[in-house]
């Protein structure tokens, strides 16, 4: 191997053995081919938990080059536990770079978060799925989606919103909201929320969802046509807030809720935390800006 | 202000420490040896090479070591561990029937050609709380006025394996009669690999015994119990369990012959069940197979039971139980997967649950209006 | 496609038809499953004509449900074969179409209704969702005309608007078969499979459902091939029967011939089995 810093010799580049990664990459080709498509791979078990993000760990350690810029966030933020614990897994056994910053990175592992930052051509986002199976709630045989899939037979999927909008006037699925990807395969993008959907469709960037637990992983090769499922009368939509980010003031961006004290008094926040921080230095960048023009003056 | 999604790193860091300290426990007491988990602590070694589907007693001794003792910890530890092994080579079917047995009984027949062997067993202890172990005497060390196992002198029970002459199994006496199901010829496809490529259903019998052999014994043991209490009745007799050492084989490319590489200790359960009338118009016994590294004649005798039930394809009866569903079984007797999944209930959720938020309120304000 | 037998130019047989279309809607040739030796049906030929209903009659185990599940394409025929004309007159034969043809055909153009409802609905999903799933899976994306299907079937079958958001474990079984049937009639199917529908309803409940079919069998033109042991069901819906016997069919022709005038001697012990009034 060769001298990587930070890498724990006693382990291949990433984990793996090649050969293992070799039988990932065939997957995850066979996916970018058959976009939405869910591929069966022979996934291994990973020292982190199912359920973790092995998949997503798996699918990483598969693509991820010596000279890459690794990103992982969890709930938008790259400072939450499991993000800090993948991020260290691959200081430690590939000794790459890691970053931050959304256009730094080549490599972006998620959970549950879509960057607000727009994703450029070149990079690859990587998605953590827990349950790969868009129908499984509706069918919980494998051997009967996987024929749903085969022969298009998606009508119950429009059964599900059908029942929401007659009981509640609105679909109340608000994350892991199915698409239609290319007009042929029902796909579940991962529990992000809603909100994030639109940006699955026509993205720059190669996107890989990897389970681990349940060993499939699918793909959205860049400029994919992604739909979010809804009715010509009933236009799916994404979640809005009245409030803006306490700290940047954004308004456009996902936003968390904190509870600040034990009368329930509360704020908003950026779940994006590089978004927000970016953000927060242009204010204090553009205020002291002013600062300097009115001693001018 | 936000304090719960800072500081991740710093307190990851503490809490590896503070786990340190923990399994550690009290400095005063000697730290415990692997060597003694292997020795005095060897069914839960044995359990942990079998769930983590591999046969390395000193390693699982660590795994049990380093997880305080948690075997599904150690399960999870050891399977981690496995992934960065190569394979080097298959080994050759092993040779049951040429077991040095250690325990052999069926509770089918009396006596039967190479007898019953009670061997070293729970079945007929009294479960009462032995407080000498707990006192700074060991009783072992008053056994040692008895006669000693390997003395020639001792009874037949004590010594530790039977020879190696070969003990012919109960399925195979009851098929010499044409009593017992044929079980249909070998496939010539290479044997399924769960380790190796993901399970996909609908699966074939070689594949759910794997799976089941490294399946959760907690899980099994229940769903075979609940096939007794009437949830896919198939009627067992525990018609052979044995338990001993067989030889392990391998075929080296470059060599063109058999060489044995060392020993395995295994449990073996067949379990007769109920007759049913098979394409020849003959009525004969079927049956159920349960194999597992070690000795844990629990884990055989349930992965037997589920084993039958799952084969209700075979004998044309109906999936009405929970125990007769392969993709319900198959999918969630896998515990690394299970506590897995169930542990991940503890990463954030925020951004899912802010979206519940998000729309019940939105739907409480449009109720208002 | 190699599914189609014959184009619609091209002339065939030509037979009398109940409503007077000259060609048959189905043709089956030798029709054959077999579960063991005598269990199931074998050998079986007939034709169906547009407008037509077709009863089958024979005691329990005569192998006439093991026909209906292979006409429908439930159960794979082990030898003979069906052909259907579709709507643009092309003769399929059922065997040479996919899977998704014939789940496609199956969904569009024929529907199935199950003796007991639970096999046949969705039970946790609402009425309307349940009359609802064939117009989604054929592609409709307009809630408001969904709605709007849903209202349509329920008055016609006799179920108050009110329960459109229920779900019809709440029914009774009635109801239940009503509800059944709306679903499968809101695609506008050509041909409907029944096994039954009347069985292990009341008496009155009967009644008013066989009233209800005949009702919608004659406005929607639908051809109809009913499974029933019940004689009297038989004659009040059925144009033409086929006795079945142990696999075969030992007697067939028009339903008032049978009835009266029985040739088989095991449709004579049949029809005077039933306590005449």
């Amino acid at each position: 191997m060769t001298d990587r810093p930070g890498q724990d010799e006693a382990y291949n580049f990433a984990y793996l053995d090649e050969q293992t990664k070799r039988m990932i990459r065939r997957a995850i080709l066979k996916g970018i081919a058959i976009p939405g498509c869910q591929i069966p791979f022979g996934g291994r078990e990973m020292p982190l938990p199912y359920g973790w993000g092995t998949g997503g760990i798996q699918v990483t350690a598969s693509i991820l080059g010596p000279d890459d810029c690794l990103k992982v966030i969890d709930q938008g933020a790259d400072d939450t536990t499991n993000a800090v614990s993948i991020r260290r897994f691959f200081e430690r056994t590939a000794g790459i770079r890691s970053t931050l910053i959304t256009e730094e990175a080549d490599v972006i592992q998620t959970r549950h978060r879509i960057p607000e930052t727009p994703l450029k051509a070149g990079q690859t986002l990587v998605y953590q799925v827990p349950i790969p199976e868009p129908l499984r709630f509706i069918e919980p045989s494998e051997t009967a989606t996987r024929r749903m899939h085969a022969l298009e037979d998606y009508g119950v999927m429009h059964l599900k919103l059908y029942e929401d909008i007659a009981r509640y006037g609105h679909v109340s699925t608000a994350y892991a909201y199915p698409v239609m990807v290319n007009q042929r395969y029902v796909m579940d993008p991962s529990p992000i929320p809603k909100f994030d959907n639109p940006k699955l469709h026509m993205s720059p960037a190669l996107q890989l969802f990897g389970a681990g637990r349940e060993k499939r992983l699918y793909a959205l090769p860049p400029y994919t046509r992604v739909e979010s499922l809804d009715f010509e009368d009933f236009p799916f939509e994404v979640q809005k807030w009245d409030e803006q980010c306490a700290l940047c003031g954004a308004t456009d961006s996902f936003l968390d809720e904190v509870i600040t004290d034990d009368e329930g008094s509360r704020l908003f926040v950026c779940s994006d935390t590089d978004y927000c921080q970016k953000r927060q230095k242009r204010l204090t960048q553009s205020s002291s800006e002013v600062r300097k023009e009115e001693l001018a003056s | 202000m936000y304090v719960a999604v800072k500081g991740g790193e710093k307190a990851i860091d503490a809490a590896h420490e503070l786990l340190a300290k923990k399994r550690r426990g009290d400095r005063s007491l000697e730290a415990l040896d692997t060597r003694q988990i292997e020795q005095q602590l060897k069914l839960s070694v044995d359990r942990v090479m079998a769930e983590g589907s591999l046969y390395d007693p000193p390693l699982a001794a660590l795994a049990i070591k380093q997880a305080q003792g948690d075997l599904v910890e150690a399960v999870f530890l050891i399977r981690a561990y496995r992934s960065t092994l190569p394979r080097l080579a298959t080994g050759v079917p092993v040779d049951i029937t040429g077991m040095r047995l250690e325990r052999r009984i069926s509770a089918t027949f009396k006596d039967l050609p190479g007898g019953q062997l009670l061997g070293p067993t729970y079945d007929y202890t009294h479960r009462l709380l032995d407080f000498r172990l707990m006192a700074d005497g060991d009783v072992t060390e008053d056994a040692q006025d008895k006669p000693s196992a390997t003395d020639e002198t001792a009874p037949e029970t004590q010594r530790p394996y039977s020879p190696a002459e070969g003990t012919p199994s109960v399925a195979s006496l009851l098929r010499q009669q044409d009593l017992m199901e044929t079980l249909a010829g070998e496939s010539n496809s290479p044997a399924p690999d769960l380790s190796r490529d993901p399970l996909e259903y609908p699966t074939d019998r070689r594949t759910r015994l794997q799976a089941l052999a490294r399946g959760d014994e907690g899980f099994l043991l229940a769903l075979g119990y609940s096939t007794q209490r009437g949830y896919g009745r198939n009627h067992p007799f525990a018609g052979e369990i044995r338990q001993g050492l067989v030889s392990l084989c391998i075929v080296p490319e470059e060599l063109g012959f058999e060489i044995d590489i060392g020993d395995l200790e295994l449990t073996e359960c067949c379990m007769v069940n109920q007759f049913s009338v098979q394409a020849d118009g003959k009525a004969r016994l079927s049956s159920g197979y349960g194999l597992v590294f070690g000795n844990n004649e629990r884990k055989a005798m349930a992965m037997a039971l589920v084993d039958r039930s799952l084969r209700i394809g075979e004998f044309d009866e109906s999936a009405d139980s929970p125990a007769q569903q392969e993709e319900f079984v198959l999918s969630h007797c896998d515990n690394v997967e299970a506590s897995g999944f169930v542990s991940h209930l503890k990463l954030p959720h925020y951004v899912d649950f802010q979206s519940e938020l998000e729309l019940l309120r939105r739907l409480r304000k449009e109720n208002q209006e | 496609m190699n599914a189609i037998i014959s184009a619609p130019g091209q002339q065939q047989g030509q037979p009398p038809g109940a409503s007077g279309d000259t060609l048959p809607l189905l043709e089956v040739h030798q029709l054959s499953h077999l579960h063991a030796p005598g269990k199931g049906c074998e050998n079986v030929s007939f034709e169906l004509y547009p407008g037509e209903v077709m009863g089958v009659v024979g005691e329990s185990g005569s192998g006439k449900t093991t026909l209906l599940h292979t006409l429908a394409g439930n159960l794979p025929p082990q030898s003979g074969y069906i052909h259907y004309r579709d709507r643009q007159g092309d003769v399929l034969n059922l065997q040479s179409l996919s899977e998704g043809e014939q789940m496609r055909l199956l969904r569009t153009d024929w529907g199935f209704i199950h003796q007991n409802p639970r096999d046949g609905l969705r039970l946790r999903a609402s009425a309307g969702a349940n009359i609802g799933e064939r117009l989604m899976a054929q592609g409709e994306r307009h809630f408001g005309r969904l709605r709007e299907a849903g209202r349509k079937w329920l008055d016609a079958v006799e179920i108050p608007l009110s329960r459109i958001d229920d779900q019809p474990r709440t029914f009774s079984g009635g109801m239940q078969q009503r509800l059944q049937i709306a679903r499968n009639l809101v695609s506008e199917p050509r041909l409907l499979f029944m096994d039954e529908p009347t069985g292990g309803l009341d008496v009155s409940v009967q009644a008013r459902l066989l009233d209800l079919l005949r009702r919608l069998v004659v406005s929607l033109d639908l051809s109809v091939i009913i499974v029933t042991h019940d004689l009297a069901v038989a004659r009040l819906l059925a144009d033409r029967l086929m006795v079945m016997k142990e696999g075969q069919v030992v007697e067939s022709g028009l339903t008032d011939q049978i009835l009266d005038d029985p040739q088989h001697p095991y449709t004579q012990l049949l029809v005077s089995s039933v306590l005449t009034p």
